[in-house]
């Protein structure tokens, strides 16, 4: 008898787990793409430059009937730029079938994930991670949409030698792979072409709150330039403690502070902050159309916005010429020998998956009304 | 010269944090024997509090900035001390006869879910004060363009968070030394059984020392935002941890010992990354505890554990 009660209600769940079955392949065909980045946490604004872009694209790609009449859709994975949570994040999106992956955006977050990508075969660009070492590990299906920190590091090395003409230089990062990879490079060009030595190089914790100390040390130094490799929370952070003690050396950093809330930490310390970052791509004439369709729901397109948006044209077009594979190498194999155009221009890949033509330039934080910041390319 | 004076200035206002929020940890180990994990959650709370009340108080439009701060701080204290309560009646009075590793899960149980109740209802995105007060009070000559540092600074703000944990210690040692209530506290302590024996009501006790850590806690968590201007539902973990090495680092249980540990760890932190390196300041301000509790495993102001019979 009890055998037998057992045994209903195990055939119910064996005939539901055939249900769940049949749901799924009545589903109607979609394209599945994967936006993988920190969608909660300090850096939860950048995931949500990512999302926010490849939302746009594939909406616009939707409206004109899709890819090869079948239409994309999106799956977010949020890693917080915590490399154990990317492994995690990129074995889901294998699990959920994408046919690639937009993302990640912390470079400490996008290498290990990368690996799980190549084992499965499946493509991935990132739009945002920097560091040289995404593309230097001959990961056949690794890709990206944006600059490399050895060339992002240059350009603020020749900026600070030649145009602010620094004599004193001090070198923070926050240990990580972007921010330091970010430092190094910096530092490296500052003293192989410039010939000028660093009067401080040092890390700092990412989390912590107080570099009161280190600004102490830094006013010792009376450094002209404070160069800074991390992410906003703790640029914001140094600058405004290093105003409030006095200390009026300039702060230049890279694209990891490229975000609305670096001002809304800072506060009025903001004014007068360098760094380097990609050519506005707001300003490039392709662009107007995706960023008059992004403003009108009520979000700028700011930062990293449209190279996600272009990531997403990418894949789509690598798709269409491959009659929508998923396999990697395939799609990798296209992406390494055509142009592609985009909201950001056209767009050519080299035999390691990075572009090969890159902009960075130089921009200051200037206050554009009460409590309001913005930056602005420097001429 | 100079700069080692304003090294010493830094730290000393780096650690009376640590000491403020410390002394949660500290009484409630004293009373109950347990670590309270969720404590670094209540401060984290805190200063989300004090931008809430910040900005009704510009609704309201209280334009004094002395008022608006000290009625926003009372209020967040206050509001603060009822997570403090809630948290100890609902996650460990029903455990308080069970083992001593069934509160401790449920701290780490209510830390989690304050942190994502604060993450799910204020978003995941650092939130920011705009700063309040700009003065600086400078001691020595200022210095020329590019000259060298001759002078040691301490902000208005600064001098308030020295200010008001001063104060809020001599509050605390007087409601502890001098009041029947706090005759109550140290006699639970001692021995809770004797104590209740001798008509003290225990369980409003351990109330009391958990709404009298959560107002330190919140103390600290209002001085930190007005100093740094910027928090988020993660800020309880690092500012968590480093307040219970603090109050081990000075004696668990000691109340001096929790303000002397904070301060020690403080200074050590930056002395360490003011003249040796910044890399390695936290290795060396846990190398420091290490070593302190090699040689004083009671910490520094800790009584060696009675037997109990």
């Amino acid at each position: 008898m009890m055998r037998r009660a057992a045994l209903l209600p195990m055939l119910a769940l064996f005939a539901l787990a055939l249900m769940a079955l049949a749901g799924c392949e009545r589903k109607p065909e979609t394209i599945r793409i994967g936006v993988a980045g920190p969608i909660t946490g300090s850096y939860a604004k950048f995931g949500e430059q990512l999302v926010k872009g490849a939302q746009a694209a594939v909406a616009a790609l939707n409206a004109a009937g899709g890819v090869e009449g079948k239409t994309l859709e999106l799956v977010t994975g949020d890693d917080a730029c915590d490399a154990k949570q990317a492994r995690a994040v990129a074995n889901k999106l294998v699990n959920e079938k994408v046919v690639a992956v937009v993302g990640h955006f912390c470079s400490s977050s996008t290498i290990p994930a990368s690996e799980v990508y190549d084992e499965a075969n499946i493509l991935q660009i990132t739009p945002a991670s920097t560091n040289p070492k995404v593309t230097e590990r001959g990961l056949a299906v690794v890709f990206r949409t944006c600059g490399r920190d050895d060339q992002q590091g240059d350009v603020a090395a020749d900026y600070i030698a030649t145009v602010l003409k620094a004599r004193r230089v001090a070198v923070v990062h926050d240990k990580d792979t972007y921010g330091q990879g970010l430092a190094d490079a910096m530092k490296a060009r500052l003293n192989a072409t410039h010939k000028l030595k660093e009067v401080l190089y040092e890390g700092i914790t990412r989390g912590s709150k107080d570099f009161n100390a280190l600004i102490t040390k830094i006013k010792g130094l009376r450094v002209d330039v404070i160069y800074f490799g991390g992410l906003h929370t703790e640029a914001g952070l140094l600058v405004r403690q290093a105003r409030e003690q006095g200390l009026k050396a300039i702060l230049f950093s890279g694209d990891g502070i490229v975000t609305e809330d670096f001002p809304s930490i800072a506060g009025p310390a903001t004014e007068g902050v360098m760094m380097t970052f990609g050519s506005d791509p707001r300003l490039i004439p392709e662009a107007a159309q995706a960023v008059a369709a992004i403003r009108a729901t009520g979000y700028e397109p700011e930062a990293y916005t449209l190279y996600s948006y272009a990531t997403v044209q990418v894949i789509a077009a690598a798709l269409k010429a491959n009659a929508i594979s998923r396999d990697g190498r395939k799609l990798a194999a296209t992406l390494k020998a055509n142009t592609f155009q985009t909201v950001m221009g056209p767009k050519a890949f080299d035999a390691k998956g990075d572009l090969k033509q890159t902009d960075y330039v130089v921009y200051r934080w200037k206050k554009t009304g009460a409590d309001k910041y913005d930056y602005a390319q420097v001429k | 010269m100079y700069i080692f004076g304003q090294q010493l200035l830094n730290g000393l206002i780096l650690g009376s944090i640590y000491g403020l929020i410390a002394i949660g940890y500290t009484m409630v180990y004293g009373i109950l024997g347990m670590i309270n994990f969720a404590h670094g959650e209540i401060y984290m709370i805190s200063a989300y509090l004090f931008a809430i009340f910040l900005a009704l108080a510009g609704l309201v439009g209280v334009d004094s900035l002395p008022v608006a701060l000290l009625a926003t701080l009372l209020l967040t204290v206050a509001v603060t001390c009822c997570y403090g309560f809630a948290v100890e009646r609902i996650a460990y009075r029903p455990l308080r006869g069970a083992s001593r590793l069934a509160p401790l899960i449920s701290a780490i149980g209510m830390s989690l879910v304050l942190q994502n109740y604060v993450q799910l209802a204020q978003g995941a995105r650092d939130q920011a004060v705009p700063p309040l007060y700009s003065g600086v009070l400078r001691l020595g000559r200022a210095a020329e363009q590019g000259g060298a540092v001759e002078y040691v600074q301490v902000t208005h703000v600064q001098l308030l968070i020295l200010a008001v944990t001063v104060l809020a210690m001599a509050v605390l040692t007087w409601l502890i030394g001098r009041t029947a209530l706090g005759r109550a506290c140290r006699a639970t302590q001692q021995d809770a059984v004797m104590a209740a024996l001798a008509g003290i009501d225990t369980e409003r006790v351990i109330s009391l020392v958990f709404v009298i850590g959560s107002g330190m806690a919140a103390v600290a968590g209002v001085l930190i935002t007005v100093n740094f201007g910027s928090f988020n539902f993660f800020i309880g973990f690092v500012a968590g941890v480093k307040a219970f090495t603090a109050a081990v680092l000075g004696g668990i249980g000691s109340l001096p010992g929790a303000m002397l540990g904070g301060i020690l760890l403080g200074l050590a932190e930056s002395l360490f990354a003011g003249l040796v390196n910044t890399d390695y300041s936290d290795v060396f301000a846990f190398g420091l505890l290490v070593t302190i509790l090699v040689f004083r495993p009671t910490g520094l102001l800790g009584r060696p554990e009675v037997e109990k019979v």
